[in-house]
């Protein structure tokens, strides 16, 4: 069975759909978002990160490293170091984590039943995300069947960013289908997601026909001075009621990934950004609201 | 909301300090110099009850609808010398100390020093226990492998039933009237004593009956001096009340209060029951005369709350006795653990929620005291409207209701035996105990070290703390090849301390059953009056004796790191990991952490730690389970901590898991704070592997930040995580809300943070009136949140 890579099982996770939830996250996704808050999300690959608070200088990853790890400098991604993980397994203190998990279907799903007992009184399940969850189309399609088949409801959680065949198998497997819009201008969309938006919105278009809005909620992250202009928001609005889409959740911009950049060693681009305040927000959602759509702030 | 009485009378319970009052001391001592000697130990107990019911002072505070009080003003609080005669040095320690203080006047040391320590000094049961004990048992209680309940508290741990509401003492005495008929002097070698324990029960109901009296009296001399018409008129109501309770059974919602009250100021005046004394089902209890006087226009629903508001601030009145030595490190609060039950099954298995239930989470709510505790019993039966009200009250953030599962609480009656009515019509007590209320006596005997025994364990008996050989040799771990063979001798460390602990309460109990009977008690739980015996004399219909576990999160996860480390992954070395330990860890930071972050740790629902705490479970649970008590009771188990966890912490090195010596271990069922990472359900998950139904009541905390639980879908949430507890059999869950923030702020400026209460373990208190260890621990504990 195909397997794929997971970076993060996250339980009690109620963001991500109705009830209780767990969360799998899946690894690589093919959009760069300047306010992405899960940078260890977006290389297909495993990765080692480093937390410098957390090391207290023992030498136990030099001394295992078979490779040739100079002194104390940290490595990461391919090339320097072969990702064997030597160091992340002696690291007593856990400063050394390797990002990334390879699973199967069967495996994964494992993990995500243990709360089974949960979802059931809640009336939760499991939402897969990422990273882009698409972008293991087999791995995903196996996961997504495997909870079908053990009686979990499921929610797919996508950047919309994927091969059109995929997302239609998809969606005719996943209870709810999360889709994320960034922006309804291209020219923005290329600059601060690095992709052209046509494909996603296309496949909105496909999805809205397909499932008539039914289990689709879109999801619209609102960054200050990026995606959160009225110009933006109208035309987000204008789109989802064109495309019978009734429901929205909003998700201001929060800091809560800034710390994660320099453990990654990536440049974060907007390190300077103030979160929206709630006037803001409330502003946003009243502009939303314009078109008929049900607002909800966070997921 | 409250009105200006009850705010006032709030405001006032709140306000009076904390105080000793040698007022029963001294009449307790008159009456013993009086009858010591001359009468059976039933009958001069209930002479001294009647002459503390006859002379302590009455007292009827203004504007209060329910009367009575334990010592001669609110806050007031009596010592028993009987059982703890304290020493000069003790009334200072208690004067002086940071917390739980009470005030104590010089003259009441002077009395303490010329009358009652020369008449009580070898007398009282604290001297005569510490005196019984074997040596053996002398040291493994200096060493804190155990507590011991009864050494200055009497057995209590007890909830009244529906007789108080059923029958007067006027119908007791022809009871016992009847059980002297049945009883045949030629036949029966036992007939003196069971005369003679009538004979005290009886003195007793006329007493409770006088003492009632003289508050008719005092409201009629009040009415008299009155200006006020609507007050003199609730002096006269409130006369007529004492005249008819609880000589008769209670006609009227007000009455049963009242009359519920003289009984429980009769208990805890008798003698210093552990857990106070608790009116236990009050929803079920009251809601016949509530619904009868409300479909009758005769009582509204807001006159009903503004009664149950006057009578929470009685119990409020009543602080804990003050405790010292280990007993105060174990129970370290004023709190006396009344825990009111709302909701739970009725005795024919139907849902008992009613209009009541919903009245008395207001009542709760408003009220924000700390006494009395309070408790939804859910079942599955229970309301989802139910829940969610509980809910709202939960989400506030003052610790109370705590929630237990009513269904696990039947099975776990059951399977002690308990016939299903008793068990539906019981409950859970003090902070997380399962009894069937009105029917049983329930002792918990003291808190039991799971973590301190393994630390002797490791080494082959002897404790490291004291280089003092306490426990038998069970070979040197280092010695070991395979994990099995730690677990065996750990076995045989638990066993044989358990043993030690089970010949010591022998003895205690004897001298209970034999010495210091509570006739008082005995009249209103069954079936002491038909058995002729004592309640601590296994009088009652169900008699059990608990021993509680605790720092089992702490154990499991030290077993797990041993396990994977020295047996699995041979990172370390048994020589090293003792070595470690011994030093406390100073120049091993490295071992340390890697015993915290790299071990399998309980409350991540990984069965490979999870399998540890059951095995430690069962090796606990069969070294207690079934064994006979002196009384012809029954030992049982349950998991719960008070604030020992914070004792048996400091008495305890470090340990495995990568604990520093001396700081608390985990407390009740919960995972060691802040080894839990994957959130409450994965708490929850490995919580519920242990198998709560053989036990007598497990207690979990989990922290949760408000955020979680905000809104309509936070409190659906909330109710998800309960009921799925439920579902896997959990016994009992409670709450913090509040964030981490909020607690660190109210360290830094305690006067500001006055009102804060918190959950502790199994019990709410002021965060202001915890030590600072515990402070710290609570802070500790994984604040699950969003992420």
């Amino acid at each position: 069975m195909a397997s794929g890579l997971v970076y993060d099982i996250q339980r009690f996770s109620v963001h991500d759909g109705p009830g209780i939830r767990t969360t799998a996250f899946f690894k690589g996704c093919p959009l760069d978002c300047w306010w992405c808050h899960n940078p260890e999300s977006i290389a297909p690959y495993r990765e080692v990160i480093f937390r410098s608070d957390k090391c207290i200088g023992c030498g136990a990853c030099t001394d295992a490293c078979p490779g040739e790890l100079p002194g104390d400098e940290r490595l990461s991604g391919p090339g320097e170091c072969h990702l064997c993980g030597a160091c992340c397994d002696c690291c007593p203190t856990g400063a050394r984590e390797m990002v990334g998990e390879k699973m199967t279907p069967g495996e994964l799903c494992s993990e995500l039943e243990k709360d089974r007992v949960f979802y059931e009184q809640s009336g939760g399940g499991v939402t897969f995300s990422g990273g882009e969850p698409l972008a293991q189309p087999e791995f995903l399609l196996a996961s997504l069947r495997e909870c079908v088949r053990r009686g979990i409801r499921t929610a797919v959680d996508t950047s919309g960013c994927a091969d059109p065949d995929v997302l239609d198998q998809v969606a005719d497997e996943a209870d709810i289908l999360l889709y994320d819009i960034k922006h309804t201008d291209d020219r923005a969309h290329r600059k601060y997601v690095g992709v052209s938006n046509s494909q996603i919105l296309d496949n909105l278009q496909r999805l809205a026909r397909r499932r008539g809005g039914g289990g689709l909620i879109a999801r619209l992250p609102l960054i200050p001075g990026i995606n959160d202009d009225p110009e933006n928001l109208s035309a987000v609005g204008q789109l989802l009621a064109d495309l019978g889409i009734r429901r929205l959740h909003l998700l201001p911009y929060h800091r809560a990934g800034t710390e994660k950049y320099p453990l990654l060693d990536k440049q974060n681009r907007l390190s300077n950004l103030t979160p929206p305040g709630s006037e803001d927000i409330g502003a946003a959602k009243d502009r939303l609201q314009k078109y008929g759509i049900c607002v909800r702030t966070g997921g | 909301m409250l009105n200006d009485r009850v705010k006032k009378l709030r405001t006032d319970s709140r306000e009076a300090r904390p105080r000793i009052s040698m007022e029963r001391a001294r009449l307790v001592t008159d009456a013993y110099r009086e009858h010591a000697g001359t009468v059976s130990p039933p009958v001069l107990r209930a002479l001294a009850f009647r002459h503390l019911m006859r002379q302590k002072r009455v007292r009827i505070n203004e504007g209060e609808l329910i009367v009575g009080e334990r010592g001669p003003a609110p806050q007031a609080t009596p010592t028993f010398p009987e059982l703890c005669c304290h020493t000069v040095d003790d009334l200072r320690v208690i004067r002086d100390r940071d917390r739980v203080c009470f005030d104590v006047d010089d003259e009441d040391i002077a009395l303490q020093r010329d009358e009652m320590i020369p008449f009580w000094q070898g007398r009282s049961m604290r001297d005569r226990i510490f005196s019984e004990m074997t040596p053996e048992w002398i040291e493994c209680y200096e060493a804190g492998i155990f507590t011991e309940f009864m050494e200055q508290r009497a057995p209590g741990h007890t909830v009244a039933g529906d007789k108080v509401y059923r029958k007067g003492m006027l119908d007791l005495k022809r009871d016992i009237g009847m059980a002297v008929e049945q009883i045949d002097p030629d036949a029966d070698p036992g007939a003196q004593e069971k005369l003679n324990q009538l004979q005290a029960m009886q003195i007793c109901c006329d007493a409770i009956v006088e003492y009632a009296g003289r508050h008719c009296r005092a409201a009629l001399e009040l009415a008299a001096d009155e200006k006020d018409p609507g007050r003199t008129e609730e002096l006269h109501r409130i006369a007529e009340i004492c005249r008819k309770v609880p000589a008769n059974a209670p006609g009227t919602f007000w009455e049963a209060l009242q009359a519920y009250w003289f009984v429980h100021i009769g208990v805890i005046t008798e003698l210093n029951t552990w857990d106070s004394f608790c009116p236990g089902r009050l929803d079920q209890h009251l809601y016949p005369f509530y619904r009868r006087e409300v479909e009758a226009g005769i009582l509204n629903p807001e006159r009903a709350r503004e009664l149950l508001q006057c009578f929470w601030i009685k119990f409020n009145n009543q602080p804990a006795p003050p405790k010292v030595g280990v007993t105060m490190e174990e129970s370290g609060t004023y709190t006396d653990f009344a825990n009111i039950n709302i909701g739970g099954l009725r005795a024919d298995g139907s849902d008992g929620v009613n209009d009541l239930s919903y009245l008395l989470l207001e009542v709760v709510d408003e009220m924000r005291l700390t006494q009395p505790s309070s408790n939804v019993q859910i079942s599955k039966r229970s309301p989802g409207r139910f829940l969610q009200k509980a809910g709202e009250v939960i989400r506030r953030g003052f610790g109370q209701p705590s929630v237990f599962n009513a269904d696990a609480v039947v099975v776990e009656l059951l399977r002690q035996g308990k016939a299903i009515e008793d068990a539906r019509r019981g409950g859970t007590s003090g902070c997380v105990e399962t009894g069937a209320f009105g029917k049983e006596a329930y002792f918990l005997t003291g808190y039991f070290n799971l973590a301190k025994v393994l630390e002797i364990t490791l080494h082959d008996g002897l404790d490291p703390q004291t280089g003092k050989r306490l426990g038998p040799g069970t070979g040197d771990p280092r010695c070991f090849s395979h994990f099995d063979e730690l677990v065996g001798a750990y076995e045989a460390q638990v066993n044989h301390f358990i043993d030690v602990k089970i010949r010591g309460n022998h003895v205690i109990e004897k001298l209970y059953a034999e010495e210091m009977p509570s006739p008082f008690l005995s009249l209103v739980i069954d079936d002491c009056i038909e058995n002729a015996a004592d309640y601590n004399a296994g009088g009652a219909r169900y008699n059990t004796s608990y021993i509680q576990g605790v720092g089992i999160g702490t154990t499991t996860d030290s077993m797990s790191a041993i396990r994977h480390h020295v047996f699995e992954r041979e990172t370390l070395t048994m020589d090293d990991l003792l070595s470690a330990l011994r030093t406390d860890f100073c120049g091993a930071e490295k071992t340390r952490q890697l015993l915290q972050n790299r071990t399998p740790r309980y409350g991540n629902d990984d069965d490979c730690a999870d399998e540890l705490m059951r095995q430690i479970f069962e090796i606990f649970f069969s070294s207690v389970e079934g064994r006979p008590t002196v009384r012809g009771g029954t030992y049982r188990i349950n998991m719960l901590p008070t604030t020992c966890h914070v004792y048996f912490g400091a008495v305890t090195g470090a340990t495995p898991e990568g604990r520093r010596a001396h700081v608390p271990l985990s407390e009740g069922i919960s995972p060691v704070q802040g080894a839990d990472l994957h959130g409450p359900t994965g708490v929850i998950k490995s919580a519920a592997k242990m198998d709560h139904l053989r036990t007598g009541g497990t207690l979990l905390n989990q922290k949760l930040t408000p955020d979680i639980l905000e809104g309509e879908s936070g409190l659906r949430r909330l109710a998800a995580l309960i009921r799925s507890y439920f579902l896997l059999d959990g016994h009992h869950i409670q709450f913090n809300v509040v964030s981490a923030d909020t607690l660190r702020a109210a360290q830094d400026e305690p006067e500001k943070h006055r009102n804060l209460i918190v959950r502790v373990a199994g019990y709410s208190d002021y965060f202001n009136h915890l030590s600072a260890e515990l402070q710290d621990e609570i802070i500790a504990r994984t604040e699950h949140g969003r992420l």
